[in-house]
């Protein structure tokens, strides 16, 4: 389902019916609804880390899907903002912050480095593009393996606090409180990406994708519009990573910014549905839940069948159906509703 | 001055390497505008057809190079048919994400069949070699590597330059449909070009086994140079990759004279570099 938002931008006429709304919050509600009652339903400690694990994830996938899947600039670095989330949360928190301080502070210390990178890079296209932020992340990663101040390789520890909301501590018998403020930190993701989508911004965004040139011919102001989905896309991935660094309490190179990583993000996007708001949640659940499985079942032999199930499954996706597993999921209820 | 001098030699030789197999990932590009994240894992897997040709036959690396390039040559050609076909012509994101998809069922593979253990071809023949030229040090194997890795990269752009067979490729790749026209067959071409270009990979994978290790993950260390080198040179451009890879390899080799862990960090920093300042490459058209 490619929106031809060209085509709506530069049409004449009365404009088509907008989509019910009622319905659409309807669901997205039902949606949440079925996150809460997640870890009351599934009560056991895999459940919770799978579920902790996968809104993380799925947050930063998100976050990706703002500039890849929606803007169409791939990228295969976001790795980067994770870190930069990650490691400003554990440097101010290691200097007695307030770990909900340091996220905050992170998030613009993201925004600055999108912009920074953003800038020169967007001037490339297509692939230049892609590997292009793969040189700048990895370029970071060896630079930080380097810094003293940053742990070097061996990574930085967090000191372990008095469980409470505000230390952003709990205690590990019961995960659930991670869990929720996982889910909040999501509803908040959420809100902001749809009110970006839903507005002028979401529109340019799409044409971009679509078309560079086109958009530009008919008045879209391509970098700009790309600086504000990177910005968006950055803080979104950051916040992530200082979420994950307080639930690890522990943050190295590869852990944060490793191009293993990056390609999670995209992978995840595309599994579920990239430019699709619930596709990079949906893929994380799907990959975090594969991996716990398989490596549960498979652990100890060395021999992980998890990378071979894990390989084909992506194959297989890209193979039969492009969109994600939502669009898969709307193939078949098309052709469900057309036979009676 | 004769420190300097060994260091740029060094990087020179181990820039060769770099080019041969930048060279097939910049064809598949050329062809078929398809960026193959499994490149890595293609070496690797002539690696380990080099390996086994030693551990089994007992085989020199340097005489089981054709089984290493005909082994990944049918790995190209098998995932040209499994994967790559069916998903031409679908968005350039399906056709990225089902490389990744491959390159991580092939290390999966590998690591299933043949454990994370490192494995190395003992006292390889190009070890006996030599050379002393004005005070540098030519050790044997790379003196190998440089030199088969620059045979086989002329075999390749001569290959797709000079015969019939190299402007149909090309002819398919830049027009499928006026190609289909004047009688060539654009996917028997595509199937062709993966060939070729799994055959050049495994050659640099049976060449670099005369100084490093096979293991699952081997290919990363070239992959992320051959990217760099390939869109550093222009993607599609093979004489551009054979350039950038030299230069890639002495900046490399210099800069690991004075700071050695920067080395990668001056790579990916040059590449930056060139790229903000012609966003093409340095001999792409596109």
């Amino acid at each position: 389902m490619s929106v031809p938002v060209l085509e709506r931008l530069t049409r004449v006429g009365p404009p088509r019916p907008p989509p019910r709304r009622s319905t659409r919050w309807l669901a997205t509600a039902v949606v949440f609804a079925a996150l809460a009652a997640y870890p009351l339903v599934l009560g056991d400690s895999n459940a919770q880390d799978i579920g902790i694990q996968a809104l993380t994830f799925g947050i930063a996938a998100t976050g990706w899907n703002v500039l890849g899947g929606y803007t169409g600039q791939i990228s295969f670095g976001h790795a980067l903002y994770f870190g930069t989330g990650a490691y400003t949360t554990a440097m101010l928190v290691r200097h007695d912050w307030s770990p909900w301080l340091a996220i905050a502070l992170s998030l613009p210390v993201a925004a600055t480095v999108a912009v920074v990178i953003g800038y020169p890079t967007f001037r490339l296209r297509h692939h230049y593009y892609s590997i292009a932020t793969i040189a700048v992340a990895e370029i970071v990663l060896l630079l930080v393996t380097t810094t003293a101040a940053l742990g070097q390789a061996s990574g930085l520890e967090l000191p372990i606090k008095e469980p409470s909301l505000a230390n952003l501590q709990f205690s590990l018998q019961d995960k659930r409180p991670y869990y929720y403020v996982a889910l909040a930190l999501f509803g908040l993701v959420a809100l902001a990406v749809m009110v970006f989508l839903r507005g002028r911004a979401g529109c340019y965004v799409r044409a971009i994708r679509d078309d560079q040139v086109a958009a530009a011919a008919v008045g879209v102001p391509v970098q700009r519009y790309k600086m504000y989905a990177a910005v968006l896309s950055a803080v979104t991935t950051a916040l992530a990573g200082g979420f994950y660094v307080m639930f690890v309490l522990f943050i190295d190179p590869p852990s944060g910014l490793g191009l293993d990583l990056s390609v999670s993000f995209t992978l995840m996007a595309v599994l579920g549905g990239a430019g699709r708001f619930w596709g990079p949640l949906l893929g994380a659940w799907v990959l975090v839940g594969v991996q716990f499985l398989t490596r549960q079942q498979f652990s100890g032999s060395g021999r992980s069948v998890d990378l071979l199930l894990y390989g084909a499954l992506i194959i297989t996706i890209a193979v039969v159906e492009p969109g994600g597993i939502i669009a898969l999921i709307e193939r078949v209820r098309r052709r469900i509703r057309r036979s009676p | 001055m004769t420190d300097v001098l060994q260091a740029l030699v060094n990087g020179l030789l181990i820039g060769s390497v770099f080019a041969l197999v930048a060279v097939g990932l910049t064809l598949i590009y050329g062809v078929m505008d398809i960026v193959n994240f499994a490149h890595g894992e293609m070496v690797m897997a002539g690696m380990y057809a080099s390996f086994f040709a030693w551990s089994v036959v007992g085989l020199d690396p340097l005489v089981s190079l054709p089984i290493a390039g005909v082994s990944v040559g049918v790995v190209g050609g098998l995932m040209y048919l499994g994967v790559i076909g069916p998903v031409l012509g679908k968005s350039p994101l399906a056709q990225v994400i089902a490389t990744f998809g491959v390159q991580v069922f092939l290390r999966g593979l590998a690591q299933f069949l043949w454990t994370p253990d490192t494995r190395t071809v003992r006292h390889v023949w190009a070890d006996g070699i030599r050379l002393h030229i004005g005070g540098v040090l030519l050790g044997g194997p790379q003196l190998v590597m440089a030199g088969g890795a620059l045979l086989c990269t002329l075999a390749v752009a001569a290959l797709m330059n000079r015969t019939r067979l190299g402007g149909a490729i090309r002819a398919a790749g830049e027009d499928q449909a006026a190609a289909a026209l004047m009688g060539i067959n654009p996917r028997r071409m595509y199937a062709l070009a993966w060939v070729i270009a799994g055959t050049a990979t495994g050659v640099a994978g049976g060449l670099v086994m005369n100084a490093y290790s096979a293991s699952p993950t081997a290919g990363v260390t070239f992959v992320l140079m051959a990217f760099v080198v390939v869109a550093l040179g222009g993607f599609g451009s093979i004489g551009g990759a054979a350039v950038a890879g030299l230069l890639i390899g002495a900046v490399q080799g210099v800069v690991g004279r004075y700071a050695s862990s920067y080395t990668l960090v001056a790579a990916l920093g040059i590449y930056l570099l060139v790229v903000l300042v012609r966003p093409r490459g340095l001999m792409g058209t596109r």
